[in-house]
């Protein structure tokens, strides 16, 4: 019986030290031979995808308050339409960064002062009339990012000399002002920590666990594609949940033909991603694409990436204009959006039961 | 045939196993009731929901809002007095409610392991765990016997019995010894794992894995059984729930099962067991040594022997009852649950829901996490009962919000066991004309494969 209590012992030991999961990265060891190298899709990740993507936009964001601060300080229509020239390609930027909401994006809530819209235009003309605001307050999430610079340089006046005109009060050229650095500055917050520790912490947790960064990023970047990309860009402004098409929910609304632009970046970037690309395009590393393909899941790998092909070739029928897409012929956003559906499936569902890893927001038990 | 079947109702045996079991199984379930507790999952999963999925027949039982916490403190306190054996029968009769109240509230939650609790408790309730060893013993001499009939502590056993042995059953099929799924896609994502990583990644592994378990399962009962290998078996019990708990998140279960599988071993094993709490706390063990045998009235003897016939009767054929349903099981789970089919397949579902003004055709779709708690819509979209509830609920709210002529129609797709994911159920056909019950649900698609076995 002492040979019972002692197995028993032992088991209990066992099992304390098995239950105390979740602490940390593994050393995964090393020598990789039959496994998939998890540490080197994470670096490839980091290294030529997000680091570049963030430190480029980050350029981008900088030239962007430059060019505020020349158009506040003088501002005539040459100063007006190189700053929108700017604000344009910003926001283009913006789509190769905008899924990777982690680490320092996810804590400052990155995203969501960057590009939460449709705005609430009426709250900021009330802001600026008072001249008195706090934009780093979460009541403030509509009230700023690239949605505000949308209205402030295209939505407050029907010609360039309207809109000039209105910043010959102060307060108008303090807010877009404000704006602007505000993006700038939570860029460079992010930015910064890529450049600093965090890339280390994101590499090294190799951990299975939801806590692991491949689950996060993972779960991050279908989240990114169900809810920003095909509901947010496609499926609020044609109304699929309400049955009402709703073009104020447009992104970049009072800008001419931007939307489009916005939406094929965004998707480029997701394609790309999911290939492990790399932000400067020269080579692409390990991916989601070659996780699966290590499984014995190549068909899955390559019916995502046909499905991107129907999607791209399906939007090449949106008109520049999502605006004006789904106010005359809303039945080619309907038809984009069933096509972004089917990829959802696939990932959300396929591709996430292929690497067995949950779309984790609880972790209850299982049987 | 007849006069040993007396003979075996007429034999007793000590009741020292049973006293152990029922101190064993008291403290596992405070502790699970503990653990729940400060996971915050009484919250998650019983207080946020704005809905709740309920089994068919017992829509009456209704979350509590926060008087969960009370009905676990409820629980819990029971789980103790059961453990210490102090007014035990209304302990156990409270905690069986209790427990299976909690478990009915949304069978989002539905575990095999929370059912098999809710059923042993229930047995429970008919035994006589607290004749020996206990304070109900202590403190009334004349409910004190060291002996027992021995069906008592057969009972059990029987019920762990049927529960490996049905688990063991139910993997003879060709997707778990063929495919070697679902642990042949669970398995690799377990890399970091230390030591054991880097072997999960092989594919023989999966198969190792799948067939052990089968031949694990289906065997073990009579291992445990068999005096001669009943020390060999225990080793193997340990060693195969420890590699579960390592394998996968099974919460309170393998360590259950390891102290249930002490009621195999003889009355020496556990009279050893109780000299050694007796003498951590300084109980007088030898006042509950009195050499007495319970002996049951005839009438009461009746009644007992029939519930637990009954329940036993009811166990070994409800397991079969998918039979009497068309289509595959893993595909339309009419008949799944309840069935001691634990960790059997990788299901994974999306369901889109469309509502539709039957009149003017005018429709939207659904975005679920505005109704559902991310673990609810996880669960719903594979199965049919859930999405088929849901549809009416969906139904009623729209209503509530002014919709007229409504009509719910939902888009939906499953994976099942490494399979590409295919449509599931007919899109074009409007939930709302279907109530549930326990009929076979002509609305599944058909499952475009064959899974061969039991």
């Amino acid at each position: 019986m002492i040979r019972i209590s002692k197995i028993l012992l032992i088991a209990s030991l066992v099992f304390t030290a098995c239950s105390t999961e979740d602490d940390g990265p593994g050393t995964d060891g090393g020598g990789e031979t039959n496994s998939f190298d998890r540490g080197a899709m994470l670096e490839n990740w980091a290294d030529n995808i997000i680091v570049p993507a963030f430190s480029n936009f980050k350029s981008s964001t900088q030239q962007l308050e430059d060019l505020t601060v020349a158009f506040t300080a003088d501002p005539t229509e040459e100063n007006l339409v190189a700053l929108r020239n700017q604000f344009e390609s910003s926001y283009i930027d913006f789509q190769t960064v905008a899924m990777f909401d982690l680490g320092k994006a996810e804590e400052v809530n990155f995203r969501r002062f960057l590009n939460t819209y449709p705005l609430a235009a009426s709250e900021v003309e009330n802001k600026i009339a008072s001249g008195s605001y706090n934009l780093e307050l979460p009541s403030s999430f509509k009230e700023q990012g690239f949605p505000a610079l949308d209205y402030l340089l295209n939505g407050i006046g029907d010609t360039n000399a309207e809109i000039v005109a209105k910043y010959s009060s102060e307060n108008y050229r303090n807010y877009l002002l404000d704006v602007s650095k505000r993006i700038n500055s939570l860029t460079a917050e992010v930015n910064s920590s890529w450049q600093g520790d965090y890339r280390d912490t994101f590499v090294s947790n190799t951990s299975s666990s939801s806590t692991g960064s491949v689950d996060k990023l993972t779960n991050k970047y279908i989240m990114y594609f169900e809810a920003f990309l095909r509901s947010g860009k496609i499926g609020y402004p044609s109304g699929v949940f309400t049955g009402t098409p709703s073009p104020i929910n447009v992104e970049a609304y009072y800008s001419e033909n931007l939307s489009k632009d916005l939406y094929l970046k965004a998707l480029q970037s997701t394609i790309d991603f999911f290939n492990g690309k790399s932000f400067s395009g020269g080579q692409t590393g390990k991916s989601f694409k070659q996780y699966l393909e290590f499984l014995e899941r190549e068909d899955l790998a390559s019916d995502i990436n046909s499905q991107f092909d129907v999607i791209k070739s399906q939007a090449t029928k949106l008109n520049a204009s999502l605006k004006s897409q789904v106010e005359t012929d809303n039945t080619v956003m309907l038809a984009a959006y069933d096509e972004l559906q089917k990829q959802v499936v696939l990932l959300k569902l396929d591709m996430v039961q292929a690497l067995s890893i949950s779309i984790n927001y609880v972790d209850s038990d299982g049987d | 045939m007849r006069s040993s079947i007396t003979k075996y109702f007429n034999s007793y045996t000590e009741a020292a196993p049973l006293a152990v079991f029922r101190i064993g199984f008291g403290i596992m379930m405070l502790a699970s009731i503990i653990r729940f507790w400060l996971n915050g999952w009484i919250e998650k999963l019983y207080i946020t929901p704005k809905f709740h999925f309920s089994y068919y027949g017992f829509e009456w039982v209704k979350p509590l809002g926060d008087f969960t916490y009370l009905l676990f403190v409820i629980c819990g306190i029971s789980a103790f007095l059961v453990a210490i054996g102090y007014k035990y029968r209304i302990a156990i009769i409270t905690f069986f409610l209790s427990f299976t109240y909690i478990e009915l509230i949304d069978k989002t939650t539905y575990l095999n392991h929370y059912y098999f609790i809710s059923i042993l408790s229930f047995l429970m309730i008919f035994l006589p765990a607290n004749v020996y060893y206990s304070i109900d013993a202590w403190q009334n001499v004349k409910r004190s016997f060291q002996k027992i009939p021995r069906w008592c502590i057969d009972s059990i056993k029987l019920l762990l019995g049927i529960v490996y042995f049905y688990a063991g059953l139910a993997k003879i099929n060709s997707d778990w010894l063929f495919r070697a799924m679902p642990l042949k896609i669970w398995l690799p994502s377990k890399y970091d794992i230390p030591f054991l990583g880097e072997l999960m990644q092989q594919e023989w592994v999966a198969y190792a894995f799948s067939w052990s378990g089968m031949f694990y399962d289906l065997f073990i009962p009579f291992l445990l059984l068999w005096k001669r290998s009943r020390f060999f078996a225990f080793i193997m019990v340990i060693i195969f729930h420890v590699m579960t708990r390592v394998l996968f998140p099974i919460g309170m279960f393998p360590y259950i099962m390891i102290v249930s599988a002490l009621i195999f071993f003889s009355p020496k094993v556990h009279h050893k067991i109780l000299q050694k709490i007796s003498s951590w706390f300084s109980i007088r063990k030898g006042k509950f040594d009195n050499e007495l045998s319970l002996i049951y009235k005839p009438i009461e003897r009746k009644i007992l022997t029939t519930v637990v016939s009954v329940f036993f009767i009811i166990q070994i054929l409800f397991p079969w009852r998918y039979l009497l349903y068309p289509g595959e099981l893993f595909w339309t789970e009419e008949g799944f649950r309840f069935s001691w089919r634990v960790m059997l397949m990788e299901k994974a579902g999306y369901a889109e829901f469309k509502v539709v003004d039957g009149e003017t055709g005018k429709r939207f779709y659904v975005n679920n996490s505005d109704f559902l708690t991310p673990f609810q819509e996880k669960q719903m979209s594979f199965q049919p009962d859930f999405i088929l509830e849901y549809a009416h609920f969906l139904a009623e709210h729209f209503r509530k919000d002014g919709h007229e002529n409504i009509e719910v129609y939902v888009e939906s797709y499953v994976g099942l066991n490494g399979r590409k994911s295919v449509p599931y159920i007919s899109p074009d056909v409007n939930l709302l004309n279907f109530a549930d019950s326990f009929k076979h649900k002509t609305f599944i698609l058909p499952f475009n494969d064959e899974i061969k076995g039991l």
